[in-house]
């Protein structure tokens, strides 16, 4: 499935997941417990060696990921072993695709039914001959916005970005956070764009998920929360967590809706 | 809006901003500063008064006539060791602390390996009332134990760096992370000509006093320019300092010495070297396309040296587009040569050169004819903060 199609249900719940941790058999049965549970797409980290924007909890995440035997080729069997109902999502540094070839990554991505990538160390002044290989594979290269994003500046990234576009909540890394920033609802207002916009970095509870969605974005992107759970052996907690940010978000979508409605009557 | 034109942030086809956008904005002010105040005579003023009143500008360019002698032709040394602090670190921290005071910072972040540019940065720290973070790698920490009291007597904290291999490649990401977010008030010093653009720009340019100082100086002693210039590599900061003065002579080799650690090899997680222009491939490291070590799949490898100034997998963007269009030539001195390099400077000339310096002083012993008839080493720290290691290393025991 396109992006496209899966935000026509909105909103939605992105969930990411390191690949290979704790296995890369695991993987595959923890992203489709995800989708199972709820999760609209699943985000699937390719983990590298110098993942610079993420925080301790997905760094960590990587560095086991990696030793138990992550690399790209298994990413790519582990991807197309996942056959769920919702859209898979790449997401991991520029260095690992380069390496591989963009046009054969872009390739290996649709072959193995992901739909999107998310490059967090590739801004779009960089992202052009990767954007061509990825529309060659029908794949959609999301881009990235973050609260220092100029406001004059947002077009230009929203132009060379498919499928939605990624708002980083806060600056600095990847973890969870207690507060959800005023300057993130400020983002979901300054970003004018027909994109969806789903809103990342700091969401841990089903309370944060359900603000972004009633500030105005079309989704809620939760990571750490996700591999902290999978890193205990958690995976009821994980299974019960995603049920209920689902829950906080629909409810909030709702809550807008009726909101929108009542105030039309008036 | 672009932040910038793509083709004004690389060196060919190396270099560019493969980081965050949560950095691109920084990044963009930062550039944007350093390009007006550069120009700004006061700016300049400060900066000329600080490398000449407190780092001890011009170092001395001494013909060493002995190591002259040995290898039959005129061997000039460029003192960098002589500079405060004890190597070239100085001049870019004192440059960058400039700016960032300009811009409004109050503090300075820094990655150090060895722990010459951690220490150079708590200087200026001190210096300029700026308050001072260093990110060390945990096993860096324990091989510079000295560095690391030296950077807190001068009031900075040292913060180790616990993710990845530990070392000084995940003390800049640990910096990166750090700046991505505090750069409304901080600084990131970065510490050699690697990085996102501007830095490599930046850094090469405030490093480049080394290379005016010495093109006047040889001029000067020799009526003539010199047949080669050598620097040791690690990210090439003192390297491009020094090479920067000799470009446009282009009968001038410019010789790019880098480590050779314990061989040429690679394991699935380690190199044996730190040798990228030598052996790397085009990749993306620290923000910038450049040539790196790295496994088949795009995983960064640890790199070797005894000297861990030249310790990283990864190289300054312009060095590599200097190597690919034939300007600078690429060479590799071992833990050997180097230490061949560090003991006989010291017995020759008196000088003990710093492990890193001390490669391309071992590369002029091993290959003199490479050097043509002048040739000026670029000595760029002195060896105390090394006596550990190399006594560890001659199986006496540290200190």
């Amino acid at each position: 499935m396109r992006l496209a199609e899966a935000f026509s249900r909105r909103p939605l719940l992105i969930a990411y997941i390191c690949a290979g941790d704790p296995s890369p058999g695991a993987t595959v049965e923890i992203a489709q417990l995800l989708a199972r549970s709820g999760a609209d797409v699943v985000e699937l980290g390719l983990p590298h060696s110098d993942p610079i924007a993420d925080g301790p909890v997905i760094q960590a995440a990587a560095m086991r990921a990696i030793e138990a035997g992550m690399n790209t080729d298994v990413y790519f069997d582990v991807a197309s072993k996942i056959r769920a109902e919702v859209p898979l999502v790449f997401m991991g540094y520029y260095n690992m695709i380069l390496r591989r070839g963009l046009e054969k990554f872009a390739g290996d991505c649709a072959d193995s039914g992901i739909t999107g990538l998310i490059v967090p160390d590739l801004p779009p002044e960089e992202a052009g001959p990767l954007r061509t290989a990825c529309e060659k594979a029908e794949v959609d290269l999301i881009s990235l916005v973050a609260p220092n994003t100029p406001t004059e500046r947002i077009p230009y990234i929203a132009e060379g970005s498919g499928g939605f576009l990624y708002l980083v909540a806060r600056a600095g890394v990847t973890g969870a956070r207690a507060d959800l920033q005023e300057s993130t609802k400020a983002l979901i207002e300054r970003v004018k764009t027909p994109l969806p916009k789903a809103v990342g970095f700091g969401i841990s509870t089903p309370e944060q998920a359900a603000e972004v969605i009633r500030a105005g974005a079309d989704g809620a992107i939760v990571g750490s929360v996700c591999v902290d759970l999978i890193s205990k052996g958690d995976l009821a907690g994980l299974e019960d967590l995603i049920r209920r940010m689902k829950a906080a978000i629909r409810e909030a979508k709702s809550a807008e809706k009726v909101e929108k409605m009542e105030s039309a009557r008036i | 809006m672009k932040i910038t034109d793509a083709s004004m942030t690389r060196f060919g086809r190396f270099g560019g901003q493969f980081v965050p956008e949560t950095l691109m904005q920084p990044l963009k002010e930062l550039a944007e500063a350093y390009s007006r105040l550069k120009a700004d005579p006061q700016f300049r003023g400060e900066l000329s008064a600080l490398l000449s009143n407190y780092a001890g500008r011009p170092t001395p360019l001494y013909l060493a006539k002995s190591l002259s002698r040995e290898l039959s032709r005129k061997v000039y040394l460029k003192r960098e060791d002589l500079l405060h602090g004890g190597a070239h670190k100085l001049n870019n921290v004192l440059g960058q602390a400039l700016v960032a005071k300009a811009m409004g910072k109050t503090r300075l972040i820094a990655e150090t390996g060895a722990g010459q540019h951690g220490v150079a940065s708590a200087m200026v720290g001190a210096n300029l009332g700026l308050d001072t973070e260093v990110y060390m790698g945990e096993v860096d920490i324990e091989r510079q134990k000295m560095n690391v009291y030296r950077m807190e007597l001068l009031g900075a904290k040292v913060i180790p760096v616990r993710s990845g291999s530990r070392t000084l490649k995940d003390a800049i990401n640990e910096a990166m992370r750090d700046w991505a977010g505090s750069y409304e008030t901080t600084h990131y010093l970065m510490g050699t000509v690697a990085g996102a653009h501007p830095y490599p720009l930046m850094v090469r340019e405030l490093q480049s006093v080394i290379g005016t100082e010495a093109r006047e100086q040889i001029l000067d002693a020799e009526g003539r320019l010199p047949d080669s210039v050598a620097a040791c590599v690690g990210g090439g900061s003192n390297a491009m300092g020094i090479f920067s003065g000799f470009l446009r002579d282009e009968a001038t080799n410019l010789i790019a010495v880098e480590a050779g650690g314990r061989g040429t090899s690679s394991g699935d997680k380690i190199a044996d070297h730190g040798a990228c222009l030598n052996l790397g491939e085009d990749g993306v490291l620290h923000g910038a396309m450049t040539k790196i070590l790295q496994d088949p799949y795009g995983q960064i490898l640890e790199s070797y040296s005894l000297a861990a100034g030249l310790d990283y997998p990864g190289v300054g963007p312009e060095l590599a587009h200097l190597v690919e269009v034939g300007r600078v030539t690429p060479a590799i001195a071992d833990d050997g040569a180097a230490l061949e390099g560090f003991r006989r400077l010291s017995v020759l000339e008196g000088i003990i050169p710093a492990l890193e310096s001390a490669h391309a002083v071992g590369f002029a012993l091993k290959d003199p004819e490479a050097l043509g008839e002048i040739t000026i080493i670029n000595l760029s720290g002195r060896g105390d903060k090394d006596l550990t290691t190399v006594m560890e290393h001659e199986g006496r025991g540290g200190i």
